[in-house]
């Protein structure tokens, strides 16, 4: 027994290894394209640096302080080995270190993505599973309409409806701007709230549609049939047999959804002027930031790649077949 | 070769022949779903093409008598803030999503699917490459990556759709990639290449027809990501440029005068739902009726 179980998890530390020293060539060439979008990006940062003046000195000197005059594989050494240390630059246009900008923006949209992510599980969850145990009915029928709901709404128009009836006709909750946590809660949520549903709804559709197939495929299997042929009430196969079976791989889900919910930020801190990452991002391309875009970028893929591995080591974790 | 995916006769319910082809199609007009996508799409293309028909307004036309008007019987959708017609400026922004939509799943196919068959059909190194390449594009958010890349090429419609068409590529890679890899150990192909087919002939004539209904499946799905990317280009500015007419942009101007001109944000915003809520159902339906699971 003992060293079966040692079997198993010199395995699974060989499976994890391996999955560990994937990352490196993938961060690789995150970095590369991250850094090769810098030179891809319109305009030349010297002059954007230099601002009205132009003075060739001037934009000469701004080159050899930011290596703006070197090779690219040089330019590109000096950065990654800056990114190792955590320095990302500065910010080319507000003169301020970038980590420091992170810092202050990421808080925000992690508030904002942890209350969408809960609200994509409070409604998706139990959606799903209504929807599988009651196949065929009106409410299997409900919840699809809803989930097709969610993935076909475009998040900033949804995000103008919800402004429009719950700000201008309703007043009742502000139409932009944010009240950080820790300043006061109540505000806080008053000001995320709106924001946090719009990202939070197309998960839920996702997570719906989802939940609802593994659950479906839960309950054909023999062990459900068993828990049934035991006696044992519809709401115990449901709530204990099938579905902590089906919600395993749905929660690994949830995790790698927070992509999408990066991506959803960028228009939705746009539309409720909120200052998290999404909004820092998308002002650094309109001022040709570049060093902003780069450290943003990273820092999202970076978050991105780290969510996917712990997704699968949860997934290998509570999966004992994949273990072996 | 589209058709010898499907060129294989089978036996249908009834005891006739039936073509793969026809029997997928036959199952996808027997969900009212897709059927109804089907139609609204249609409806949406014919507006397309027919705009300058089917409204008697020019969508670019200002006015300053007509600034900001609500919906009336000469303007259906009511006018904007520069007194141009709302429903001429949907009808005409139908061009501009639909392009977007057709033109970036095209790119994204014609630069994935090539690679995704090389990866999964040599292996080895090429495919460990391309793989990690695939990885890191994922990596980045889809719509981050689209904008950071719209940045760089310019605003403009033709510039965003390089754009979405680049950030949906990496999909394709993985789809193709993994679907060649279950492809390519059955037994047909294992008899081509017995055969003495070059690697180039079984991948394009034998594994390619094979994986294209999951590749139809996906390609309908990125079309509806594809056009809301659009439209959230524009909507930021970094898609169709104004006064040209572009569902994104409208809203972008129409967020500005919600209080006293709803409707302006309305239309666009209902005109998106509805193309991208028809290609799902469509791919949905196509799912349904390409899974051979479900005979």
């Amino acid at each position: 027994m003992v060293r079966y179980a040692r079997v198993a998890d010199s395995r699974m530390l060989n499976f994890l290894g391996k999955r560990v020293l994937q990352l490196i060539p993938t961060l690789f060439f995150v970095s590369v394209l991250i850094f090769l979008l810098q030179h891809l990006l319109p305009g030349d940062p010297a002059l954007v640096m230099a601002g009205e003046e132009r003075n060739p000195a001037v934009i000469a000197q701004i080159r050899a302080k930011y290596r703006l005059d070197q090779p690219i594989p040089v330019q590109y050494f000096y950065w990654v080995k800056g990114v190792a240390s955590g320095d990302f630059g500065e910010s080319l246009r507000i003169k301020v270190p970038v980590r420091d900008l992170i810092a202050e923006k990421l808080p925000v949209t992690m508030q904002l993505a942890s209350m969408a992510i809960l609200i994509a599980f409070l409604i998706g969850i139990p959606a799903g599973i209504i929807s599988a145990v009651k196949k065929g009915t009106v409410w299997d029928y409900g919840a699809n309409l809803f989930a097709l709901w969610g993935i076909s709404t475009p998040n900033f128009w949804l995000g103008i409806m919800l402004i429009f009836l719950f700000s201008i006709k309703l007043g009742w909750l502000p139409a932009s701007g944010y009240v950080p946590l820790t300043e006061n809660w109540r505000a806080s949520l008053a000001s995320t709230i709106m924001p946090a549903f719009v990202l939070g709804n197309a998960i839920a559709a996702i997570l719906m549609r989802h939940t609802r197939s593994a659950m479906l495929q839960v309950l054909e299997s023999d062990y459900v049939r068993t828990a049934r042929a035991k006696g044992l009430s519809e709401r115990v196969v449901i709530l204990k047999h099938a579905m902590r079976n089906a919600l395993t791989p749905i929660i690994t889900l949830g995790a790698l959804e927070l992509g999408t919910l990066l991506s959803g930020a960028v228009l939705t801190e746009q539309i409720f002027s909120i200052p998290g990452f999404g909004k820092l991002i998308v002002d650094a391309v309109f001022n040709r930031d570049y060093a902003v875009v780069q450290g943003v970028v990273l820092v999202t893929a970076t978050i991105y790649i780290t969510l996917n591995l712990i997704a699968d080591i949860a997934y290998i974790l509570v999966n004992p077949r994949l273990r072996g | 070769m589209a058709d010898a995916a499907f060129a294989i006769p089978a036996a249908s319910s009834n005891g006739d022949f039936e073509t793969p082809a026809r029997r997928a199609l036959r199952r996808l007009l027997a969900r009212k779903g897709a059927v109804v996508g089907l139609l609204v799409i249609a409806a949406f293309i014919g507006l397309a093409l027919l705009a300058p028909w089917v409204v008697p307004y020019d969508p670019v036309a200002t006015s300053w008598t007509l600034v900001r008007k609500p919906p009336s019987a000469l303007h259906w959708f009511g006018t904007d803030d520069l007194g141009r017609d709302v429903l001429a400026r949907v009808v005409f922004g139908a061009r501009a999503s639909l392009l977007a939509g057709a033109i970036s799943v095209t790119i994204a196919l014609s630069i994935g699917v090539p690679f995704g068959l090389l990866a999964g059909y040599r292996g080895g190194f090429v495919d460990a490459l391309i793989s990690r390449i695939t990885d890191a594009m994922l990596a980045c958010p889809f719509l981050i990556l689209a904008i950071a890349l719209a940045a760089f090429l310019g605003p403009s419609l033709r510039d965003a759709m390089i754009a979405i068409g680049i950030s949906t590529t990496p999909v394709f890679i993985r789809l193709t990639r993994g679907q060649t890899l279950s492809v390519k150990v059955e037994d047909y192909v294992e008899a081509a290449r017995a055969i003495g087919n070059p690697p180039w002939r079984i991948a394009l004539f034998h594994i390619l027809p094979n994986i294209l209904p999951a590749l139809l499946v996906q390609a309908t799905l990125s079309i509806a990501a594809a056009i809301i990317a659009e439209a959230a280009l524009s909507f930021l500015g970094l898609g169709q440029q104004p006064p040209a007419p572009s569902w994104g942009s409208m809203l972008n101007s129409a967020q500005r005068f919600l209080t006293n001109a709803p409707w302006i944000a309305i239309w666009p915003g209902l005109a998106i739902f509805l193309v991208v809520l028809s290609f799902n159902l469509i791919g949905d339906g196509l799912r349904d009726a390409l899974d051979p699971r479900q005979r």
